[in-house]
C-alpha cells in the first residue's frame, strides 16, 4: 500500500511539474465552454435573402417589409431576371430568392390568389426548410389580416406547452454536449498517452521490475487525471450555470457523482488504448480520429439519435457520450433524480468495468 | 533538392514502417466518412407520440387517428392520466404528449371553438419548434375536414383571399442531408488527418532527441520543412481522393463542377493546415502538448464552420472569429463546387483568402522555426 501512494505521488509530481500542459489543460475547456456557449446556435437569424419582384406594386411592398422588418432575414439585394438566380446562389451571396408573380396584387383582388416563389439554395437542406417555412409563416399571418372579416367554423386551436424550455434556448443544447465533449475528449487523451508514453521514452522496463502489480500501476496513473478532470468538470458547471444561466433542477450532489463517474469512464477508455498501441502518436490519433467526430456526431449533442437510421442508432449505444448527455440534461433542465436515471447510469458503470477490465487484462508485464 | 528527396524518401519509410498507423490513416477516416454521413440528419421523424383522452367520442379518436396516421409520429401511448404522461416525459420515452379535454366534441359542437393542450419536450430547441409546426399542420387538416362534415346549411361560404406559396429547393431538390453531409465530413477527415500528423512529428523528434541530430547535419531548415511535410500533403490530397469516389459511388454525391478547382483548392487549404501543424509544432515540448493545442483549435474550427450550424446566426464577433477558420471556406467551396458547379471565378475571392492564409501560417511557422531550435 505504501508502495502504491509512493507511486500515485510521483504521478502527481510528473503531472504537476509541466506547468505548460497544466495551462493548457485547464485554459482550454474553458475558452471553449465560453465561445461555443455564445456563437453556437441552430436558430436561424439575419439569412441574407434576395427579392424578384415582378409586380412591384403596394401588396409586393408591403410583403417585402414584414420580411426586412422580421429579425429572420436581411434583404441583401434586389433581382431583376430570372437567369440571375443561379448567379447569386452560385456565388453563395444569398439563401434563397423570393420571386414575386407579375400582377400579384390585381391577382390578388380579381382572383382571390396570388403566388410567390419561394426559391432557396438547398445544398444545406436544414436552411433551406427553415427559411420556406418562415417565409410561409409570414405571409400567413398576413393573409390572416386580409381575411379578417371572415369567420371560420369551428377551429381547435392547440395550446403548445413547451417544457423544460420553454423560450427554446438552444443554449440548453449545447452547454451539456460542449461539456460532455471536452470531459470526454480530455480525459481520454490524457490517459491514452500515459503508458505510450513510459513504452516510447524508455521507462516502462523500470516499471515493469517494480513489485507494483499491473492493476496498480493502472489505477496509480488514472488517479491523478480523475482530480484534474473534476477540477475541469467544475470550472465548466460553474461557468454554465453561471455565465449560461443553465438551470440545476435536480440535485447537484447527483450531478457530481454522475459527472465522476463518466469522468473515469473516459480515463479508463484512454488506459484501453494506452495499453493496445505502440507509440504515443499511435495513441493521440486513436483518441483524437477515433473518438472525436462519434463523439460529436452520434451522441445526440448536435443531430437528434431518433432520427438516425437503425445501424447507427445500435451504434450510438457503445458511445458512452450519449448516455452521460442524456444524465446530464435529466438531471439539469428536467430535475430528474436517480430513479429516472438509473438505466443509463447502470450502463455507464458497465462500461467503465469493461474498459478497465480489459485494460488490466491487455497489460502487458513484458517488452516486445 | 537531391536532399528533400532524401527527406521525403525516408518520412514516407517512417510512415509505411509504423504498421499501427496505416490504418488510423487510412481506413478509419474513411470508415468514418461512409459512416458518419448517415448520422448527420435535422430531419425531425419518429417522434415519440403520447395522448390523454379523456373524451372517448368519435371526434376524439379521429383526431388521434390522424397522428397515427402521419409519418412523423411514433408509438402512439394512451396515457390514463397526466401524471402518468408527464412521468413518461421525464423518463424520456415520450415527446410530444396531446390532451383531449373532457366534454370534447360537445363543446366543440357548441362553442365551434376549443383549446387542445399539446406539451412538448423543448430540451432541443429546434426539434421542439418542428414538431409544434407538424402538430399544428395535422390539427389544421383535421379543422378543415370538419368544417366540410359539419357545415350548417345556413354557414354561408365567403371565399378567403390565398397567397399561394411555391417553394423550390434548388441543387437538392429531396432535401437529401448525404448530398449535404458528405462533402462536409470529407473536409473534416483531411483537415484532422493532415493537421493531427503534421503537428505531431517534429515535436516527436524534439521529445525522443533525434531533432538535434538532424539540426547538426548540412541540412537546410527550408529543406528539412519541406521534406516533412510534404508526405501528409501527399497523403491528404490522396485522401480527398479516396473520398471523392466513395461519396460519388455509395452516396451518389453531385459533382457538378469542376474536378480540377477542387484539387487546386484542396491543393492550396492543405498548405495551411500544414502551416498551422508546424507553428504548433513549433511552441511545444511534448506531443502531448501539441495534440491539445491541435484538438483545441479543430474543436473550435467544427464547431464554428457551418458546417453543423449556419454562421449568419452567430454573433457578429463570433462570425469575425469565423474569418479566420480554414474549415469554413474549404466546406463552403466544396460545397459550392461540387453542389452547385460553382467556376472559378465564383470562388476566386475564397481562393484568395486561402492562399494569403497559406502564406502567412508558413511564414510564420518557418520564421518561429529558426528562433526555437
Amino acid at each position: 500500500m505504501k508502495r502504491f501512494i509512493g507511486f500515485i505521488k510521483k504521478e502527481f509530481y510528473h503531472i504537476f511539474r509541466d506547468k505548460r500542459s497544466l495551462f493548457i489543460l485547464f485554459g482550454m475547456p474553458i475558452a471553449q465552454i465560453l465561445l461555443f456557449g455564445f456563437a453556437i446556435t441552430n436558430e436561424i437569424n439575419n439569412v441574407d435573402i434576395a427579392i424578384l419582384d415582378h409586380s412591384k406594386d403596394a401588396t409586393t411592398e408591403e410583403i417585402i417589409n414584414k420580411i426586412s422588418a422580421s429579425k429572420y432575414f436581411t434583404i441583401k439585394q434586389m433581382v431583376t431576371r430570372e437567369a440571375d438566380i443561379a448567379s447569386v446562389f452560385k456565388k453563395g451571396q444569398v439563401k434563397a430568392v423570393l420571386n414575386f408573380e407579375k400582377d400579384f396584387s390585381k391577382n390578388l383582388i380579381k382572383e382571390h390568389k396570388a403566388t410567390v416563389q419561394i426559391i432557396t439554395d438547398a445544398t444545406d437542406p436544414n436552411t433551406a426548410n427553415t427559411i420556406s417555412n418562415y417565409v410561409n409563416a409570414i405571409l400567413q399571418k398576413y393573409q390572416k389580416e386580409l381575411n379578417k372579416d371572415i369567420t371560420i367554423a369551428y377551429q381547435i386551436v392547440p395550446e403548445t406547452r413547451m417544457v423544460y424550455n420553454p423560450e427554446l434556448k438552444s443554449v440548453y443544447m449545447f452547454v451539456p454536449g460542449v461539456m460532455t465533449i471536452i470531459l470526454m475528449l480530455v480525459s481520454a487523451m490524457m490517459t491514452s498517452i500515459s503508458i505510450t508514453r513510459e513504452k516510447e521514452l524508455g521507462t516502462m522496463e523500470i516499471l515493469l521490475v517494480s513489485p507494483l502489480k499491473p492493476f496498480q500501476v493502472i489505477i496509480g496513473k488514472v488517479f491523478p487525471y480523475i482530480f484534474l478532470s473534476i477540477i475541469n468538470a467544475v470550472v465548466i458547471v460553474i461557468l454554465s450555470i453561471f455565465i449560461f444561466n443553465m438551470p440545476v433542477q435536480g440535485s447537484l450532489f447527483l450531478l457530481a457523482l454522475e459527472s465522476i463517474l463518466f469522468i473515469i469512464s473516459a480515463l479508463a477508455l484512454g488506459i484501453l488504448i494506452s495499453t493496445i498501441s505502440e507509440s504515443q502518436q499511435t495513441a493521440m490519433m486513436i483518441s483524437l480520429m477515433g473518438l472525436m467526430l462519434p463523439v460529436i456526431l452520434l451522441s445526440g449533442f448536435i443531430f437528434p439519435i431518433s432520427s438516425m437510421p437503425m445501424p447507427l442508432q445500435i451504434i450510438s449505444h457503445i458511445i458512452p457520450a450519449k448516455w452521460f448527455i442524456i444524465i446530464i440534461k435529466g438531471i439539469m433542465l428536467k430535475g430528474v433524480g436517480l430513479q429516472f436515471i438509473w438505466k443509463e447510469t447502470l450502463i455507464l458503470l458497465g462500461m467503465t468495468v469493461f474498459f478497465i477490465a480489459l485494460s488490466v487484462k491487455k497489460y502487458k508485464i513484458r517488452l516486445e | 533538392m537531391k536532399t528533400i528527396l532524401y527527406i521525403i524518401q525516408k518520412e514516407f519509410k517512417q510512415i509505411f514502417r509504423n504498421k499501427g498507423m496505416l490504418p488510423i490513416i487510412f481506413v478509419l477516416p474513411l470508415l468514418q466518412l461512409v459512416i458518419l454521413s448517415n448520422a448527420a440528419t435535422f430531419e425531425v421523424k419518429h417522434i415519440k407520440f403520447g395522448y390523454i383522452d379523456n373524451d372517448h367520442t368519435s371526434t376524439s379518436r379521429a383526431l388521434v387517428e390522424k397522428f397515427n396516421a402521419s409519418t412523423y409520429f411514433d408509438v402512439l401511448t394512451d396515457f390514463p392520466s397526466e401524471a402518468l404522461a408527464s412521468s413518461a416525459m421525464l423518463k424520456g420515452e415520450v415527446d410530444v404528449v396531446l390532451e383531449i379535454p373532457h366534454y370534447f366534441e360537445r363543446d366543440l359542437q357548441k362553442e365551434k371553438y376549443i383549446d387542445l393542450g399539446v406539451t412538448i419536450n423543448a430540451i432541443d430547441g429546434a426539434a421542439a419548434g418542428v414538431e409544434n409546426v407538424y402538430v399544428t399542420q395535422i390539427i389544421q387538416r383535421f379543422n378543415q375536414h370538419l368544417k366540410v362534415d359539419l357545415l350548417q346549411p345556413s354557414d354561408k361560404l365567403v371565399q378567403p383571399t390565398n397567397i399561394d406559396t411555391i417553394p423550390l429547393f434548388w441543387y437538392n431538390e429531396t432535401l437529401n442531408y448525404k448530398t449535404f453531409m458528405v462533402p462536409g465530413i470529407l473536409v473534416l477527415l483531411v483537415s484532422m488527418i493532415t493537421l493531427f500528423l503534421s503537428g505531431m512529428n517534429i515535436v516527436r523528434e524534439k521529445e525522443i532527441g533525434t531533432l538535434e541530430q538532424i539540426n547538426v547535419t548540412p541540412i537546410k531548415k527550408s529543406q528539412f520543412i519541406i521534406g516533412k511535410l510534404f508526405p501528409f500533403w501527399v497523403i491528404g490530397m490522396g485522401l480527398l481522393t479516396v473520398g471523392l469516389i466513395l461519396a460519388r459511388l455509395i452516396f451518389n454525391v453531385p459533382m457538378l463542377g469542376s474536378l480540377v478547382l477542387m484539387y487546386l483548392y484542396t491543393s492550396i487549404y492543405i498548405l495551411v493546415i500544414l502551416g498551422i501543424g508546424l507553428f504548433i509544432s513549433n511552441f511545444t515540448d511534448t506531443q502531448q502538448q501539441a495534440m491539445f493545442i491541435a484538438w483545441f483549435f479543430v474543436v473550435i474550427f467544427i464547431l464554428m464552420s457551418g458546417l453543423f450550424t449556419p454562421i449568419e446566426s452567430m454573433p457578429r464577433w463570433a462570425q469575425i472569429v469565423t474569418e479566420f477558420n480554414p474549415i469554413k471556406y474549404y466546406v463552403e467551396v466544396m460545397r459550392m463546387v461540387m453542389l452547385k458547379g460553382s467556376g472559378f471565378m465564383d470562388i476566386l475571392p475564397l481562393l484568395l483568402k486561402t492562399l494569403l492564409y497559406a502564406l502567412i501560417m508558413n511564414g510564420l511557422a518557418v520564421w518561429s522555426y529558426k528562433k526555437t531550435t
